[in-house]
């Protein structure tokens, strides 16, 4: 998708970046200098740099996370082997997949007890398997909060988790990615896997959100 | 001159502020502004960064920790205003030629084994239910111990086996792996009569982080002991 086409200037964050601000030609002008530089000397290549981008861009994405987290939900045996070792279990679903350098854990949510993720030190996410973080997660707010005030910031994501709800917070500050195994919502006993699958959204794998039907 | 000693000889460890990076627990910070219906990049340069970045790390010109060590070394202010993708430009801008990439003839410093776990040679000092303290360490340099834990008890929930030792590795002091520990501290314990209730944060750790608590049981053997 090439977004620089459908670009929104207006998306609530507090600098400017569209194509005729000075600031972001400047960014665009020092990445592609420095691309150049690179792939003469030797170090990129630009085809490996377009097929990198264009996964991200169209093949790995929460989705995959929605997937494991359905068959989860419908086999037992799976949850277990999850729990276990994710990547492993994973690996059985063969979904579109990045660079598996680094282990996944999964956390699971039950009655009494809510998991939240975040990364304090920068950005770390499990993003071989569930896309590119969004742009909050990364964020200086979230990122200092989180670990503080977590249940005041699940309330701003409209999560109000009752008193007596265990809440415990993942700081990923090493090589571990950490992803939630959302609890079943009640009244989806029927459905299918491929129908649990839409009720898993990217928030919830995160950690700020429940997994529901889509809002 | 080995890419090890030129990264070496172009940090300057006490000449920087650091750990602007370091956030959690810090107050000021404001709203958390989400987006709705986010782009996967925001404009086509961060795409580049991104492979860029990715690439590299690959390739071995940058190690992971170099490369978050670039970012952490970025001007304080400019790290809070930059967007994601050009703390990472700046991180490349900054680490690749210390590593020697624009360098002609220069070739990858010898990237160690594919990923993170690595065979560590001494058994880990901690289980399960042990409980530790957090050493109080604020190094100049590069480290994944976040400020907040710093001096605070926990128990350790799980052993995570042995991982490149990012305060090294980020140096070009070799990969020196560590065993790792997910350490849960309550919230009471980290920010005082503040602390939401039943709530508690687990934090992964490295062995040199941590030392037994032997008041509340647990580990009893020290590092020069065992």
């Amino acid at each position: 998708m090439a977004h620089d086409r459908d670009h929104d200037d207006e998306h609530g964050h507090d600098h400017a970046h569209g194509p005729r601000d000075p600031e972001a030609a400047r960014l665009a002008l020092r990445a592609e200098a420095l691309e150049a530089l690179l792939v003469e000397r030797g170090v990129v290549r630009r085809e490996n740099i377009d097929a990198i981008v264009a996964r991200y861009e169209n093949e790995i994405g929460p989705l995959n996370g929605a997937r494991v987290v359905a068959r989860a939900w419908s086999d037992a045996g799976f949850k277990r082997r999850l729990l276990a070792d994710a990547r492993t279990a994973i690996a059985e679903l063969a979904l579109p997949t990045g660079d598996a350098a680094t282990p996944i854990v999964v956390v699971e949510n039950t009655p009494g007890v809510h998991n939240v993720v975040v990364c304090t030190l920068c950005s770390c996410y499990p993003s071989s398997l569930l896309g590119l973080p969004p742009r909050w997660y990364k964020s200086p707010p979230y990122r200092a909060r989180v670990v503080r005030e977590p249940r005041a910031v699940l309330r701003e994501f409209g999560l109000a988790l009752p008193e007596t709800t265990e809440l415990r917070v993942w700081d990923s500050s090493a090589e571990l990615r950490y992803m939630v195994l959302p609890e079943r919502p009640a009244g989806s006993e029927g459905s299918s896997e491929a129908e649990l699958v839409a009720l898993v959204s990217r928030d919830a794998l995160i950690g700020v959100a429940l997994a529901g039907p889509p809002r | 001159m080995p890419a090890d000693a030129r990264a070496r000889r172009t940090w300057q460890p006490l000449a920087q502020m650091n750990a602007i990076h370091d956030l959690g627990g810090r107050a000021g910070y404001g709203r958390i502004e989400r987006e709705a219906r986010e782009p996967v990049f925001h404009a086509h340069w961060e795409g580049r960064v991104m492979g860029m970045v990715y690439s590299s790390l690959r390739a071995g010109w940058l190690n992971i920790d170099a490369f978050r060590h670039g970012i952490e070394r970025m001007d304080p202010a400019r790290y809070l205003a930059a967007s994601y993708y050009e703390r990472w430009l700046a991180s490349l801008e900054r680490a690749l030629p210390e590593a020697g990439a624009f360098t002609p003839g220069a070739v990858p410093p010898a990237a160690g084994p594919y990923g993170f776990a690595r065979e560590v040679g001494a058994p880990a000092l901690f289980a399960v239910g042990s409980t530790v303290r957090v050493r109080a360490r604020r190094p100049v340099g590069h480290t994944r111990l976040p400020g907040y834990a710093s001096g605070k008890q926990g128990i350790v929930v799980s052993v995570r086996g042995g991982f490149v030792f990012p305060d090294t590795n980020a140096h070009g002091q070799g990969e020196q792996p560590q065993h790792l520990y997910s350490v849960r501290f309550s919230a009471r314990e980290l920010w005082g009569e503040s602390a939401e209730p039943r709530t508690s944060v687990c934090i992964d750790l490295f062995e040199p982080y941590l030392d037994a608590e032997p008041a509340a049981g647990g580990a009893r053997e020290t590092r020069d002991g065992a």
